[in-house]
């Protein structure tokens, strides 16, 4: 394996793990505020990547603009889920949690096909420029530079969010207590909904930015089961163990990827790796990198 | 009549299966109806006949790991797959019979389960779910990948099973077969949870650690759960093969479990009759829902893709729909039913 042929590797790996970790970023905050595991959190990325592309090219709206439009439809399409579907659930055994998402997604997939079909769909004009740059002497497209500034910046603008702003903290004592938070005011539905928002948009403009470089179609929702591994790794609950996780898990699953092609005639080997690093992270270390330990005792 | 009020006086008589005479006469009828149905229907009806007994089978399965054990298991259908394939490999490449065939895929994948119940020695919950998840995922990428066994992705072409010179080549003698299997399989799992075994699954159930103190090896169980759970989909997913004679790694995904899943949630979590009601439950509504808009298509022409777009849409409703307002499933309905003519006119 050439130094360039690794290096490629990498800087590929790391740009869908960057998406990897947005994706993930919403799954914890999730998670963290509600205890919810969400199944659906592909399916809100693939509504976001089709919403947008529905404003864009479909209706010839600016770039910014179907960003916000698009942003906007996901804080509806948030709420609506929140408020019908996950607080009828709330107490409920953890198998109902986990079912009620799947159910979620299987809705929300068979209605992106029923209103733009099952076709590769493409963005028109592309967003940023189609250029290339030399990184340490592999080139890379701008496209890829600037998904993966992107969605670090989303992820910085969150992590500030709750550490400093009045919201990111009530979330964050939500999570820690509910009945504590909310007899000193807080209003915990509004919390759940909030988190359910947040988690949409980043999704939605994760959905953006690949939909942007690989084109969309329904399958786009196989970035949501990648979630799973890119948040064990980090820890279910922690937020920077998203961010990490999804470039760890992008990178490794290139890395292996890239390896067994090369070295044993092997290839394929990018669906299933993630799913093997996750067994083997379970085995060792449940609750992942930063993950808060659950003690039990009797 | 069986009035209301308890009147039962033995420990034996409080564990019986059957014990009212209505209920005796229903299971009769019922055994009665499953043996003359297919003189009853053809064609396609028997077709779905066959479809909902392996479906019991598979959904019982899972019921006693998901329902009484209390782990989630999101990998039962790659485990269909296991039981499929290990069938067809043996029938076709190694030449034996399918009365060898079955058994095997049922001892097989159960070893399989095993082996992925191990994280259950330190996982559970929405961990167990997501180890399951990775053992689905990997399962079926082995499906497609171990070309040698499996055949990749062009499949493995399984024949019908034979008797001497007979072959049950027609779906109505391949019915009885399967009939036979699913009653065996369905008793076993009927008086499993009745045994000690069964009891300690419940325990771990409600309560783990409590269990491991009235001296319940958590780990045992927790493996002989997965063991005995991926052995019934093991014999379904065997029965799934020969009866579609075809066996193909698409047809184990991810949606497959699910379906399950929905088949043991919608017919009632811990109950065996449930996982019956659900397999039934599950199995016809593609069916009703393609007549349905097989209708609709006639009276909107053009509203055909959007029909099919949205039957996986409309499955997804109806999990979610019984999740929130019928969370405990058929089976729990049937008895409130039940309730309220013997208790009639009280309410209490």
């Amino acid at each position: 394996m050439t130094t360039q042929y690794f290096l490629q590797l990498v800087i590929s790996g790391l740009v869908v793990g960057s998406i990897y970790s947005a994706v993930a970023l919403g799954f914890v905050i999730i998670y963290k505020a509600t205890r919810v595991v969400n199944f659906a959190q592909g399916e809100l990325l693939m509504v976001g990547a089709y919403v947008c592309y529905s404003f864009l090219v479909q209706m010839h709206v600016p770039f910014w603009a179907a960003l916000f439009l698009t942003i906007g439809f996901s804080v509806l399409l948030a709420l609506i889920i929140e408020r019908l579907i996950l607080r009828p659930m709330i107490g409920e055994p953890i198998i109902s949690i986990i079912m009620v998402t799947i159910g979620l997604s299987l809705v929300l997939r068979s209605i992106v096909a029923a209103v733009w079909g099952t076709d590769i769909l493409v963005y028109e004009p592309k967003l940023f420029p189609q250029e290339t740059i030399n990184v340490g002497g592999v080139p890379v497209s701008l496209e890829f530079v600037w998904c993966f500034i992107l969605s670090i910046l989303l992820l910085a603008l969150f992590s500030a969010f709750f550490k400093f702003s009045k919201s990111g903290v009530a979330m964050r004592a939500t999570a820690f207590n509910q009945q504590a938070a909310q007899s000193m005011g807080i209003s915990v539905k509004f919390i759940f909904g909030l988190s359910w928002v947040i988690s949409a948009v980043i999704s939605g403009i994760g959905g953006v930015l690949i939909g942007n470089i690989n084109g969309i179609n329904t399958s786009l929702y196989h970035f949501g089961l990648k979630v799973f591994p890119a948040t064990i790794l980090g820890g279910l609950d922690s937020i920077l163990g998203a961010a990490l996780g999804g470039l760890i898990i992008g990178i490794l699953e290139n890395l292996s990827d890239g390896f067994f092609k090369a070295y044993m005639d092997l290839s394929g080997v990018k669906e299933v790796a993630p799913y093997v690093i996750l067994v083997v992270i379970l085995m060792i270390k449940p609750y992942g990198l930063f993950g808060t330990k659950e003690i039990e005792r009797v | 009549m069986h009035f209301c009020g308890d009147f039962r006086t033995t420990y034996e008589k409080d564990i019986e299966i059957l014990q009212t005479p209505t209920v005796r006469i229903g299971v009769a009828a019922c055994l009665v109806f499953l043996v003359v149905f297919p003189f009853l229907v053809k064609g396609e009806y028997l077709w779905v006949g066959l479809q909902i007994l392996i479906a019991v089978i598979g959904a019982v399965g899972l019921n006693i790991l998901t329902g009484y054990t209390g782990m989630i298991s999101l990998g039962q259908g790659a485990f269909f797959g296991v039981g499929a394939y290990t069938t067809a490999y043996l029938t076709t490449k190694m030449g034996l019979s399918f009365w060898v065939g079955v058994p095997a895929a049922g001892l097989v994948t159960a070893a399989a389960g095993m082996i992925f119940g191990i994280p259950s020695l330190r996982l559970k919950g929405l961990y167990l779910a997501i180890a399951t998840l990775a053992s689905q995922f990997i399962l079926e990428w082995v499906f497609l990948r171990w070309e040698p066994v499996t055949g990749g992705s062009f499949g493995i072409v399984v024949p019908r099973p034979s008797i001497g010179g007979y072959v049950f080549e027609s779906d109505r003698s391949f019915y009885y077969i399967v009939l036979a299997i699913t009653v065996v399989m369905v008793l076993f799992a009927v008086n499993i949870v009745r045994t000690r075994t069964g009891r300690a699954f419940t325990a771990i159930r409600d309560h783990y650690i409590s269990a491991e103190i009235m001296g319940i090896n958590l780990f045992r169980y927790r493996i002989l759960s997965f063991g005995i759970s991926s052995f019934y989909a093991g014999v379904a997913g065997a029965l799934l093969g020969h009866s579609l004679k075809y066996v193909t790694s698409e047809q184990f995904n991810l949606e497959l479990s699910v379906t399950y899943l929905a088949m043991i949630i919608i017919g009632g979590l811990g109950s065996i009759l449930g996982a019956i009601y659900g397999a039934i439950f599950m199995i016809l509504l593609p069916k009703v829902l393609t007549v349905l808009t097989g209708k609709l298509t006639m009276l909107v022409p053009g509203a055909a893709g959007l029909a099919i777009a949205m039957e996986q849409g409309v499955f997804g409703l109806i999990i979610i729909f019984f999740l929130i307002f019928e969370p405990d499933g058929l089976a729990h309905r049937w008895k409130m039913v039940k309730a309220y003519w013997k208790l009639y006119p009280f309410s209490y």
